[in-house]
C-alpha cells in the first residue's frame, strides 16, 4: 500500500464554534456525534420503557390508555434499534477502525459527515409524529400489516419517511467501514492479523447493504398498499399479509446480528487485555462470525412458526436456527477458554465484558428454547420472547457498548474515568437488569402475551418485580452519563497504553489521540 | 404527545400510584414460574419438550460458566496467578463445534416428531371456524348452524379502572365461551376480519394467526371436562390486552345440551325481530350492546377519544338522519377503526344499538328503530 503522506500539515486541529460539527469529516468528531446521538436516544427509549413499566407496575389501568400503551411501546423498541444501539455501533466503528487499522481517517470522510447528519432529522421526524393528530406509530416496532397499512393513521407515512432515512444513513455508515478496512490497513496489516472489532465490523457492514434495501422495499411496499392502490399486503387485491413478515423479517434477522457483531468484537478486545492473554482462537472466532452471518439470512422464519407456514417450511427454519447456536457456542467457548489460565484482574470494561458472555449466553439459551418449532407455538409472542431479546440486547448488547465506552475512552479523552463510580455503575445495573427481564421469563411461561398494558391476576407479583428492576436500571444510567461526562471534562491523566495488557495500533498512538489518526501508516510484521 | 392521552397525566400521581402499590399487599393469585404444562396429550409432548431444551441448556450452563468462574476464581492476577501462553488448537475447535452439533440432532428428532403432529388436523370429528375482530372473537360451528361472538366479560371491563383484584379471571373471561366435547378431536379454522390476531390457549399447547383473507387451522382433544383460559397473542391495536379466549370442554351429553340452547338461542333472536319493541326495550338492549361492542372507543359516556374515535354524544352522525346513523353502524367507515357492525349484530341488537346511541349521552332524537327496518336491509 502506498505511504499515506499529509499534504496539508497546517491543518491538524478542528475547527471551531457549530461548524467544527456540522461541517466535519473527521472521524473522531463524527464518531463522538454518533455517540451523543445514541445516548440521548438511549435516555429517550429507556424514558418511555420506564413508562411502560409504571403502567405495568400493577394490574388495571392507571397511568396510560391502552393506545397510548402501544405507542409506548412502539416507539421504545424503534427509538433502542435504530437510534441507539445502531448509531453506538457506527459511532465506535468511527472512532476506532481508522485507529485500529492504522490510517488517518475514514475513507469517505464527507459521506460520513452526511451519514451522521441524516440521523437528527430522522429522529425529529419519527418524535414529531408524537405531536401530529393520528398521533406516534401504534402498531409494534415490528409494524405488521394490516395494522401498518389499512389500520393505520396517517402519521404512520411520516414514520416510513424517517425508516427511509435511517436507511440512508446506515448504508453509507456501512459503505464507509467496508471501504476503510478493505484499503486503509496499514501495512502488513492482512485481513487475518486485523483486530477482531474490525472484523466484526466488516462483516455486519455486509449485513447492513444486504439488510438495509429490504427493509426500504418493505417500508415502500407499504407506502404503495397506503397510497397508491397496490395490494402487496392486503388479500383483498391478491396479496398477502403474511408477505410482510417474510420481507420485514428478512431485514429482521440479520438486523439483531447487525447489533450483536460489533458487541461480540467489543468483548474480544477487552477479554485478552484484563486476562493479559491472547485470545485462544483467533482463525475460528472469524469464521464462527462469518459463519452466523450467512446463517442469520437463512433463518428469518423462525419469526413465524404461527403464522401458518407449511409444516416442511417450519420444519427447514427450525433446523436452520438451531444451527446458530453452533457458530455462537464456538465463540462463547473462546472467551472461556481465553480466561482459562490467564491473569485476570477487574476494572470496569471487563466487568461489563464478563456480564455480556455470562448474561448473553443465557439469552442464547432462550434463543435456542425459542428455536424448537413446537414450543416456539407456546413461547411465540410471549413475555418470554421479550425475556430473551432483552437479555441479547440490553446486557447483551448494551453492557459490550458500555465495556467499549469505558475501555477506549481513556484513549478518547486522555482522562481516567472513576474507577470507584464505574464500578458502582456496573454493580447497579447488573444485579438491576436481571431483576428487571429475569421475571419476564416467568410469566411469559404462565402464558402473559406480550404488548398489552393490562394483565391478568396471576402475573402480576413478577410484573412488579420487574417494574422495581427496571427503575433501578434505568436510573444507574444517569450515574453512567455522570461519569461519562466528568471523564471528558477532566480526570487523571491516561497513558497512551492506558491498560497494562493491551494489545493493539490504538494503543501506540498518544492519549488522547491526535485529530488525524495515523498520519503515518504503521508497520506491522 | 397528546396530554389527554395520559391519564391523570402528571408525576404526583405516577408516584402516587408506585407508593400505594408498594405499600399494598401484592395481588396475590396462583402464580407459577414454569411453562404451563396443559390438559392435552399434545400440550404434555409440548410441554415436555421444553423441559428437554430447558435441562439441556442447564447442563450447558453449568459447564461453561462452572468454567468460566473457576477461571475468574483462580487465575486471578491478584492471587498471582501468570498468564499462559497457548492459543489456537484445531483439534479443541472441532470437538466443541462436533458436541453440540449432535445435542442438537438429538434435540431436533422429538421436535419434529411433535412438529408433524401438531400440524395434522386430519380425521377431526368437529369443525370450528374462529374469526378474530377488533377485538372479539367469532366462532362458527361449522354444519351446526350455531355462530356467536366472544367479548371480554363485563366485569373485567368494569374492573380495569377500579380494583381489578376484586374481579375473578380478570382479562380472561368472556360472556360467551366457546364449547367443545370432551375426547374428540376438534378442528379449528382460523381467520381475520381486519388484522392480524393470534388464537391462544396455553392449555392446549399451541397458538395460532388469524390472518386476514387466509384460513390457518390447528386441533385440539382435550380429554377432561374443564375451563382453559388465553388470550390474543398478536398485536393487533388498542384492545389487543383485552379479547381473551375461553374454550368450556363438557361432556358429549352436556355439549348436545349446549348446542341446543344455543340453536334455541338463536331462533329467539331471529322471531325478535318480528315483532315491534318498545322504546324502553329498545334502550334497554341497545345499553348492553352498547357496552359490549362500542364502549372500548367511543366511551362509556358516549365522549369518544378524539381524533381517532369521535365522540357520539351530540355527533354529526348520531344527531343527524337516522337513515345515515343506521349505515355508518352496519356498513362502517372504511379506512378507519370503524368497523362494519351488520354481519356481527343481530336485528335486534343493531336496531336496540342505534336507538340507544340516538338517545343517550344527552342526544335526545327521540326517535327509535324497530328490528324489521334492519332485517328489511339485510
Amino acid at each position: 500500500m502506498a505511504t499515506l503522506a499529509h499534504a496539508d500539515d497546517h491543518h491538524h486541529g478542528p475547527a471551531r464554534g457549530l461548524s467544527r460539527w456540522l461541517f466535519t469529516t473527521n472521524h473522531k468528531d463524527i464518531g463522538s456525534l454518533y455517540l451523543w446521538l445514541a445516548l440521548i436516544m438511549f435516555l429517550t427509549g429507556g424514558s418511555l420503557a420506564m413508562l411502560i413499566r409504571a403502567e405495568l407496575f400493577q394490574p388495571g389501568l392507571q397511568l396510560v390508555e391502552p393506545e397510548f400503551f402501544n405507542r409506548l411501546t412502539t416507539m421504545h423498541g424503534l427509538i433502542m434499534v435504530f437510534g441507539a444501539v445502531m448509531p453506538a455501533w457506527t459511532g465506535f466503528a468511527n472512532w476506532m477502525i481508522p485507529m485500529m487499522v492504522g490510517a488517518p481517517d475514514m475513507a469517505l470522510p464527507r459521506m460520513n459527515n452526511w451519514s451522521f447528519w441524516i440521523l437528527p432529522f430522522a429522529f425529529s421526524l419519527l418524535m414529531s409524529t408524537w405531536f401530529m393528530e393520528g398521533g406516534a406509530p401504534a402498531f409494534g416496532w415490528t409494524f405488521y400489516a394490516p395494522l401498518s397499512t389499512t389500520f393505520a393513521p396517517s402519521t404512520t407515512d411520516v414514520f416510513i419517511f424517517a425508516v427511509h432515512l435511517m436507511g440512508f444513513s446506515s448504508i453509507m455508515g456501512a459503505i464507509n467501514v467496508i471501504a476503510t478496512v478493505l484499503n486503509m490497513r496499514a501495512p502488513g496489516m492482512t485481513l487475518m492479523k486485523m483486530p477482531l472489532f474490525c472484523w466484526t465490523w466488516l462483516v455486519t457492514a455486509f449485513l447492513l447493504i444486504a439488510a438495509m434495501p429490504v427493509l426500504a422495499g418493505a417500508v415502500t411496499m407499504m407506502l404503495t398498499d397506503r397510497h397508491f392502490g397496490t395490494s402487496f399486503f392486503d388479500a383483498a387485491g391478491g396479496g398477502d399479509p403474511v408477505l410482510f413478515q417474510h420481507v420485514f423479517w428478512f431485514f429482521g434477522h440479520p438486523e439483531v446480528y447487525i447489533m450483536i457483531l460489533p458487541a461480540f468484537g467489543v468483548v474480544s478486545e477487552i477479554i485478552p487485555t484484563f486476562a493479559r492473554k491472547q485470545i485462544f482462537g483467533y482463525a475460528s472466532m472469524v469464521y464462527a462470525i462469518s459463519a452466523i452471518a450467512f446463517l442469520s439470512f437463512i433463518v428469518w422464519a423462525h419469526h413465524m412458526f404461527a403464522t401458518g407456514m407449511p409444516v416442511a417450511g417450519e420444519l427447514y427454519f427450525m433446523y436452520a436456527t438451531m444451527l446458530i447456536a453452533v457458530p455462537t457456542g464456538v465463540k462463547v467457548f473462546n472467551w472461556v477458554t481465553t480466561l482459562w489460565r490467564g491473569s485476570i484482574t477487574f476494572e470496569t470494561p471487563m466487568l461489563f465484558a464478563l456480564a455480556f458472555v455470562f448474561l448473553f449466553t443465557i439469552g442464547g439459551f432462550s434463543g435456542l428454547m425459542l428455536a424448537i418449532g413446537p414450543a416456539d407455538m407456546q413461547y411465540h409472542d410471549t413475555y418470554f420472547v421479550v425475556a430473551h431479546f432483552h437479555y441479547v440486547l440490553v446486557p447483551g448488547a448494551v453492557f459490550a457498548l458500555m465495556a467499549g465506552a469505558y475501555y477506549w475512552i481513556p484513549k478518547w479523552t486522555g482522562h481516567m474515568y472513576d474507577e470507584r463510580l464505574g464500578k458502582l455503575h456496573f454493580w447497579l445495573s447488573a444485579i438491576s437488569v436481571n431483576v428487571l427481564f429475569f421475571p419476564m421469563h416467568f410469566v411469559g411461561l404462565q402464558g402473559m402475551p406480550r404488548r398489552i398494558p393490562d394483565y391478568a391476576l396471576q402475573f402480576a407479583d413478577f410484573n412488579r418485580i420487574a417494574s422495581i428492576g427496571g427503575f433501578v436500571f434505568g436510573l444507574s444510567q444517569l450515574l453512567f452519563v455522570y461519569i461519562m461526562i466528568k471523564t471528558v471534562r477532566g480526570g487523571a491523566k491516561a497513558t497512551d497504553r492506558v491498560w497494562e495488557g493491551s494489545h493493539g495500533l490504538e494503543w501506540t498512538l498518544p492519549s488522547p489521540a491526535p485529530y488525524h489518526s495515523f498520519t503515518t501508516a504503521p508497520e506491522i510484521r | 404527545m397528546k396530554i389527554g392521552q395520559l391519564r391523570h397525566a402528571g408525576l404526583g400521581r405516577i408516584a402516587g400510584v408506585l407508593l400505594a402499590g408498594l405499600a399494598a399487599q401484592p395481588a396475590r393469585a396462583d402464580y407459577g414460574m414454569n411453562l404451563v404444562r396443559g390438559a392435552t396429550d399434545l400440550s404434555h409432548r409440548v410441554f415436555d419438550l421444553h423441559m428437554i431444551s430447558l435441562w439441556v441448556c442447564v447442563a450447558i450452563g453449568v459447564v461453561v460458566f462452572g468454567a468460566m468462574f473457576y477461571s475468574l476464581f483462580a487465575f486471578r492476577k491478584s492471587r498471582g496467578a501468570v498468564a499462559a501462553n497457548f492459543h489456537e488448537n484445531t483439534t479443541v475447535e472441532v470437538v466443541w463445534t462436533i458436541i453440540p452439533f449432535i445435542i442438537l440432532i438429538a434435540m431436533a428428532i422429538p421436535a419434529t416428531k411433535t412438529l408433524i403432529d401438531l400440524e395434522d388436523t386430519s380425521d377431526s370429528e368437529l369443525t370450528i371456524k374462529v374469526t378474530g375482530y377488533q377485538w372479539r372473537w367469532q366462532y362458527e360451528y361449522l354444519g351446526e348452524d350455531v355462530s356467536f361472538f366472544s367479548n371480554l366479560a363485563q366485569s373485567s371491563r368494569d374492573a380495569m379502572n377500579g380494583d381489578p383484584t376484586a374481579t375473578e379471571h380478570y382479562l380472561l373471561d368472556v360472556d360467551n365461551p366457546v364449547v367443545v366435547p370432551v375426547n374428540t378431536k376438534v378442528r379449528f379454522v382460523i381467520t381475520s376480519n381486519d388484522v392480524i390476531h393470534s388464537w391462544w390457549v396455553p392449555a392446549l399447547g399451541w397458538k395460532q394467526d388469524a390472518v386476514p383473507g387466509f384460513i390457518n387451522d390447528g386441533w385440539t382433544n382435550i380429554p377432561q371436562p374443564g375451563v382453559y383460559r388465553g388470550q390474543c397473542a398478536e398485536l393487533c391495536g388498542k384492545d389487543h390486552g383485552f379479547m381473551p379466549v375461553v374454550i368450556e370442554a363438557k361432556t358429549q351429553a352436556d355439549y348436545e345440551t349446549w348446542l341446543v340452547a344455543k340453536k334455541a338461542e338463536a331462533e329467539a333472536a331471529k322471531s325478535g325481530a318480528d315483532r315491534d319493541w318498545t322504546m324502553d326495550e329498545l334502550m334497554e338492549r341497545g345499553k348492553t350492546v352498547y357496552g359490549t361492542y362500542c364502549v372500548a372507543c367511543h366511551q362509556a359516556n358516549g365522549q369518544g377519544i378524539p381524533p381517532a374515535f369521535p365522540a357520539l354524544a351530540g355527533g354529526v352522525i348520531t344527531t343527524g338522519p337516522i337513515e345515515g346513523h343506521i349505515d355508518r353502524v352496519f356498513n362502517g367507515k372504511p379506512g378507519t377503526a370503524m368497523q362494519a357492525f351488520g354481519p356481527q349484530l343481530n336485528d335486534v341488537d343493531m336496531a336496540a344499538v342505534v336507538t340507544y346511541e340516538r338517545n343517550a349521552f344527552g342526544n335526545d332524537k327521540g326517535d327509535l328503530v324497530q328490528p324489521k327496518q334492519i332485517k328489511a336491509l339485510r
